[in-house]
């Protein structure tokens, strides 16, 4: 585990999550959050060495085609069906600064919506060529980015009749165990997200739309993949300005 | 008017869903030839220094029942009390310890485990130093916002007894879901989600 910048590392705690921007807890539409949901309220830590200190993960765990889904576990000469696309973006925190050297894993179901996995039992096919898992670190800049074919939607048990929209989960690690983010990336335009029982969890649309990525034509590959731009925030470190702490921690 | 504080929002949590291990522990579900092998399934090697450590346990839903396809992770001092982790200034850690792991419960059993070793005490924010401990993350399907809790350990009563965290808990009764029994050649730890055992989470 190295530190990928030359500047001082970053100690100060971080900013306090805003419970009411993230989803609750107890979410009854998503109904397997309700016996999963703890019932007496957590009690507020402010950060000690503990949470403001976390992993750091350096190249050298990641292998050539851990950013490309379309070739990451196809047979040589091979690849996924489906939308190819190309996403990226940027790691900040929420004073805006980049998170450099953080690791990012993603994964996703095929272009059917079929995830690889044996508790999956969705009638559409599995791809030979894809196994829906991928990993980053980002650059000095925070930016990352990776290639894989556009995800199906899928349907679930939950509501009779309840299909999630397009999506792919993302987990982040920042620099502090207390940054450590899963959250899902929607598509621009999918009129699914609006209708899906876990999007719904999250009570403030500006939190929702925060999480769609946009159609990237800029950046789109002419004759090969389109793009997509998927910011990510986590929680911001305090400056450590008159804080009052023993020598040492 | 006053001045706009510029800053950005955190991205919003979701649930982490039942097909996690796609992406957090391919090995683990089946998924070879990706990666080498899953990442924090090790933490120790032959040099790593301090008293070798098994946690097990179970994470359990309201009704008593194992969650199969929860996700754990852990993040610890080492030894000498010291974490593996740039923001670290109070000295170098143990260069074979990770201080990081990562565990899938059992798709049967609901069990997970932990191979690590007992970490040495780190100070809280005042310098009174804190009994010894491992901070834990938990995400699985049904939960929105990954929960954080603490394994503090049960040979360490004189510790836990000055412990300024565990010293916060107002009902000294939910003080026991906090601590892992001695079992053998580690701790059992089991992590009630809701109910009446239900385990202390924070919010760090």
């Amino acid at each position: 585990m190295t530190d990928l910048s030359n500047r001082k590392p970053e100690t100060g705690a971080f900013f306090s999550r805003d419970r009411l921007w993230h989803p609750p807890g107890l979410t009854p539409g998503y109904k397997t959050s309700v016996l999963r949901s703890p019932q007496k309220a957590l009690l507020s830590l402010d950060g000690t060495v503990s949470e403001i200190t976390g992993p750091v993960f350096g190249h050298s765990i990641l292998g050539e085609l851990d950013n490309d889904l379309i070739h990451n576990f196809a047979k040589p000469g091979e690849s996924a069906i489906g939308e190819r696309i190309i996403v990226h973006g940027r790691v900040l925190d929420e004073r805006a600064r980049p998170v450099a050297g953080a690791l990012l894993e993603f994964w996703q179901a095929n272009a059917g919506g079929r995830y690889r996995h044996k508790k999956e039992s969705y009638l559409a096919p599995l791809d030979p060529n894809f196994g829906g898992c991928g990993r980053t670190i980002t650059d000095a800049d925070g930016h990352y980015a990776f290639r894989t074919v556009k995800p199906g939607p899928y349907p679930w048990p939950n509501g009779v009749n309840d299909w999630r929209p397009a999506h792919i989960h993302f987990s982040v690690f920042g620099h502090g165990f207390a940054q450590r983010l899963i959250t899902q990336m929607y598509f621009e335009g999918d009129p699914m997200i609006w209708k899906c029982p876990i999007v719904q969890t999250i009570p403030d649309r500006a939190a929702i739309e925060q999480l769609v990525a946009a159609l990237d034509w800029g950046n789109t590959i002419p004759m090969d993949a389109r793009a997509y731009k998927f910011d990510i925030v986590l929680r911001g470190r305090r400056s450590t300005l008159f804080e009052n702490r023993m020598e040492g921690n | 008017m006053v001045q706009p504080l510029g800053y950005l929002k955190e991205s919003a949590s979701q649930t982490a869903g039942p097909y996690v291990h796609i992406g957090l522990t391919p090995n683990f579900c089946g998924i070879t030839g990706v990666y080498e092998s899953d990442l924090g399934t090790t933490m120790v090697n032959d040099r790593t220094l301090g008293r070798r450590i098994t946690i097990t346990g179970r994470v359990l839903d309201g009704t008593g029942t194992p969650l199969k396809d929860a996700l754990i992770e852990i993040w610890q001092a080492d030894a000498a009390g010291l974490y593996n982790s740039p923001s670290e200034l109070r000295g170098s850690a143990d260069p074979n310890f990770s201080g990081w792991g990562r565990a899938a419960t059992d798709g049967e059993t609901g069990e997970y485990r932990f191979e690590t070793i007992k970490p040495g005490r780190v100070p809280f924010r005042d310098g009174r130093l804190m009994a010894p401990h491992i901070s834990l993350w938990i995400v699985a399907r049904g939960i929105n916002l990954g929960l954080n809790t603490r394994l503090y350990f049960g040979d360490e009563a004189a510790a836990n007894a000055e412990d300024p965290v565990l010293a916060r808990i107002e009902h000294r009764v939910r003080v026991p879901t906090l601590i892992a029994a001695a079992d053998g050649d580690g701790y059992r730890f089991d992590i009630h989600l809701q109910g009446e055992k239900e385990t202390v989470f924070f919010d760090i």
